[in-house]
């Protein structure tokens, strides 16, 4: 075996038998789903509890009625005064008191209206108080203004403008966004990819150095062959562990599918024929077709060539960022003094990530999406949320596309050329946290 | 006669600093050869660059007579001064990793293994970790990681720091038999004392710069200043020290008068003891003549003091 495939089967073999890498693969799909139930289940609990309001109503303006619903119900005070309605409800340990003075206009009675609680009362509540006055003021005013209620009721009606492309296909209103979103994760993969395999490679590279057998092993390798062995291994560990993901993840849907007696063929059939699985999925008619459109506008995404760029974006970019984080490794002792070089690397993606999500979402072929997806530290995110949207007319221009990853490409060279120069030097460097000025004079030597 | 090693004038920079200058140095094969001098004087970067890690800014080394190359490795083992070995592997796979970088095949260094496990009697560590192990467990690994693909030149960096005397014992050993089955060997060391007894050559390197290298007895006879260590049985011995004094040089000197007993220190103007000899035969029984030959370390300091007079 050569030396390279010697090392990489050592930083493999390292981290997989690594006891928390064991524990992690495992107990991490559990803690997703455990932490997602919890979430529910104290969102449920939170919203279970009711609340009562009392309602003092002193004018013939609004009705009583504030309809109950399942968190707030509402309790209607009668021929009392504010002082002794405000004792009830704390006496009665009600949520708050919802007083409605007399007046002469609604107007007059809507700004004078309190609601009072023993503590700041929830939003919720208050919104939903809100909307009642905000209603009943509208429709006296378009009383004085002589429309009818019917009238009224007869404007209200459902918009919504509908698009369609020159060439005749009809576009779906959040179609981008949804693409976006597919694309957003992938780079959102990546980011997670690089930040956590990044830090075990460099991790790795100060083991090595604290237990001094860096020396030992430079004596038989290459400095560069030992730095890509380690990026290579620990990549594989990482992939290894996506791939138990993907793989557990597919099992557990499949049987959680089976439990709930729903029919996985259908649903493979729905995915392929919209529509097929019409008795599974009982809906209206107009909401089906706008569904199927939907379906088959994710169909049409282009998934192979996604998965392809996907993955050349994800070994450039993954190879850049872990060769910097080698160079990290070797320029310091210990992981307490990697914070202050740790935080550019992470700028760049932190950047990718939010520019992603502001702007390529909405526009994926602005001036900011283009200009970020070319440039090399921040495009293999960037550029995947606008590949969804297709290669050429009407999506990312093909001379984009090879610009970035030439540009890629030529970053890599540059960055591990440099990263292999400093790491070189850096693994023989004990004792002291060089500065970016000790760096960059390493390059020299 | 053979070397297994030439370096000529070897150069090498970081930044400003010089961490050698125009270093020169021949190896002679089967030979243990001493590479003293204080810390930071350049060892290190020297054997390093013997063991390609780094390569010098100017000059070259020759291996056997051939230009360094990559290859030479597997021909050469290196225990540095900074070495350890993953704490969480356990003993076996590691070493059968490090040997294979080294670029023995999986059979041959399992072989091998097994045979350097016997001998230092460490059978039982093979499925141990590294963390399980103590420091001088740990040492006896590295060792054997150094010599188990059979190389022709060994190189130790500081071998003893660390060891206790009794492991220290075991690995000098050790390395005397190698030695006797035809390995070259280099002791690179500040503590100069340690290696003296067992280095046939030795070079002193100073502030980058070689100050001294060759054989050390022939070394030593270059450096030696004829003093001589005089103990012998004599009345009246203070007259006679005093009587000696006019003639020659005496540096130390004690008497026992109840014990007639006269302790001396006395430097001759050369080599010749026998007027000497024959002058305090006749007056007294003499019981100790000793020459005090000077250590690798009072070499040293000599010839840096001789240097910074020169500059």
């Amino acid at each position: 075996m050569s030396k390279l495939g010697l090392i990489i089967k050592r930083e493999y073999l390292a981290k997989v038998r690594n006891k928390s890498f064991v524990i992690m693969t495992f107990l991490s799909p559990i803690l997703m789903v455990g932490m997602v139930v919890l979430i529910a289940y104290l969102t449920k609990i939170n919203d279970s509890e009711t609340r009562v309001v009392s309602v003092l109503n002193e004018s013939n303006y609004f009705s009583t009625d504030f309809g109950s619903t399942e968190s707030t119900s509402y309790v209607v005070f009668k021929d009392l005064n504010l002082e002794e309605a405000k004792d009830s409800t704390l006496a009665l340990n009600f949520y708050g008191l919802l007083y409605i003075p007399e007046g002469k206009t609604v107007e007059d009675v809507a700004k004078r209206a309190y609601f009072f609680t023993k503590e700041a009362p929830n939003s919720s509540v208050i919104d939903k108080l809100d909307a009642v006055f905000q209603e009943r003021l509208r429709q006296e005013k378009l009383v004085d203004l002589g429309v009818s209620a019917q009238e009224f009721e007869a404007i209200e009606s459902g918009f919504q403008l509908q698009t369609e492309t020159f060439e005749g296909i009809q576009n779906l209103k959040g179609i981008n966004e949804i693409k976006a979103i597919i694309g957003g994760g992938f780079g959102y993969l990546i980011m997670m990819f690089i930040i956590i395999y990044g830090g075990f490679v460099m991790r790795s590279v100060i083991e090595e150095k604290t237990s001094r057998i860096i020396e030992v092993i430079i004596s038989s390798v290459k400095p560069f062959q030992l730095m890509m062995g380690k990026i290579i291994g620990t990549s594989l560990a990482g992939l290894t562990q996506f791939a138990i993901w993907i793989f557990s993840a597919s099992l557990l849907l499949f049987v959680v599918m089976s439990f709930l007696g729903l029919d996985t063929s259908g649903l493979q059939n729905a995915a392929v024929l919209p529509g097929a699985s019409v008795n599974s999925m009982p809906a209206m008619p107009s909401e089906l077709n706008e569904m199927q459109m939907y379906a088959n506008e994710l169909m049409q995404i282009p998934w192979a060539m996604l998965i392809f760029f996907f993955m050349i974006y994800f070994i450039l970019g993954y190879l850049i960022y872990s060769s910097i984080y080698a160079a990290i490794g070797a320029a310091v002792d210990n992981e307490t003094d990697t914070q202050q070089f740790i935080f550019p690397i992470i700028l760049p993606l932190m950047l990718a990530i939010y520019v992603g999500f502001f702007s390529v979402f909405g526009n994926p072929h602005g001036p900011i999406a283009v200009g970020f997806s070319l440039f090399p530290l921040t495009s293999p995110i960037v550029m995947l949320m606008r590949l969804p949207g297709g290669i050429g007319d009407g999506g990312v221009p093909i001379w984009q596309l090879i610009l970035s990853i030439a540009m890629l490409v030529g970053t890599f060279i540059g960055i591990v050329w440099l990263a292999a120069k400093i790491y070189r030097v850096g693994i023989l460097m004990y004792g002291k946290k060089p500065s970016y000025k000790e760096l960059f004079k390493w390059l020299k030597y | 006669m053979n070397s297994i090693l030439i370096a000529e004038q070897i150069t090498k920079q970081f930044g400003s600093h010089f961490a050698l200058k125009n270093v020169s140095l021949e190896i002679p094969t089967n030979s243990i050869y001493g590479l003293l001098g204080p810390n930071g004087a350049g060892k290190t970067t020297l054997l390093r660059i013997i063991n390609q890690i780094t390569y010098p800014d100017s000059g070259h080394v020759l291996f056997n007579g051939e230009p360094l190359k990559a290859e030479h490795i597997s021909l050469i083992g290196y225990l540095p001064e900074e070495r350890g070995l993953y704490k969480s592997m356990k003993v076996g796979e590691q070493v059968m990793y490090l040997a294979q970088l080294r670029g023995l095949s999986k059979a041959e260094a399992k072989k091998r293994l097994l045979y350097w496990f016997e001998r230092l009697e460490i059978g039982d560590w093979w499925n141990k970790k590294i963390q399980e192990l103590s420091k001088g467990m740990a040492q006896k690994i590295q060792f054997i990681v150094t010599v188990l693909h059979e190389p022709k030149l060994l190189i130790f960096d500081e071998p003893f720091s660390g060891f206790d005397p009794i492991n220290a014992n075991i690995i000098k050993e050790e390395i005397l038999h190698l030695k006797e089955r035809g390995t070259s060997i280099i002791f690179s060391t500040h503590r100069m004392e340690s290696v003296e007894e067992i280095c046939e050559y030795i070079a002193l390197l100073h502030n980058a710069e070689k100050i001294l290298d060759g054989k050390l007895s022939d070394i030593k006879k270059q450096y030696k200043n004829n003093i001589f260590n005089v103990g012998m049985a004599i009345q009246e011995g203070e007259t006679f020290i005093n009587e000696l004094a006019q003639k020659f040089q005496i540096t130390s000197s004690a008497y026992d008068k109840a014990q007639a007993e006269l302790q001396f220190q006395i430097q001759l103007p050369s080599e010749d003891t026998r007027h000497l000899l024959n002058h305090l035969s006749s007056r007294g029984t003499v019981h100790n003549f000793v020459e005090t030959i000077p250590s690798a370390n009072d070499i040293f300091i000599k010839t840096v003091q001789s240097k910074s007079v020169h500059e």
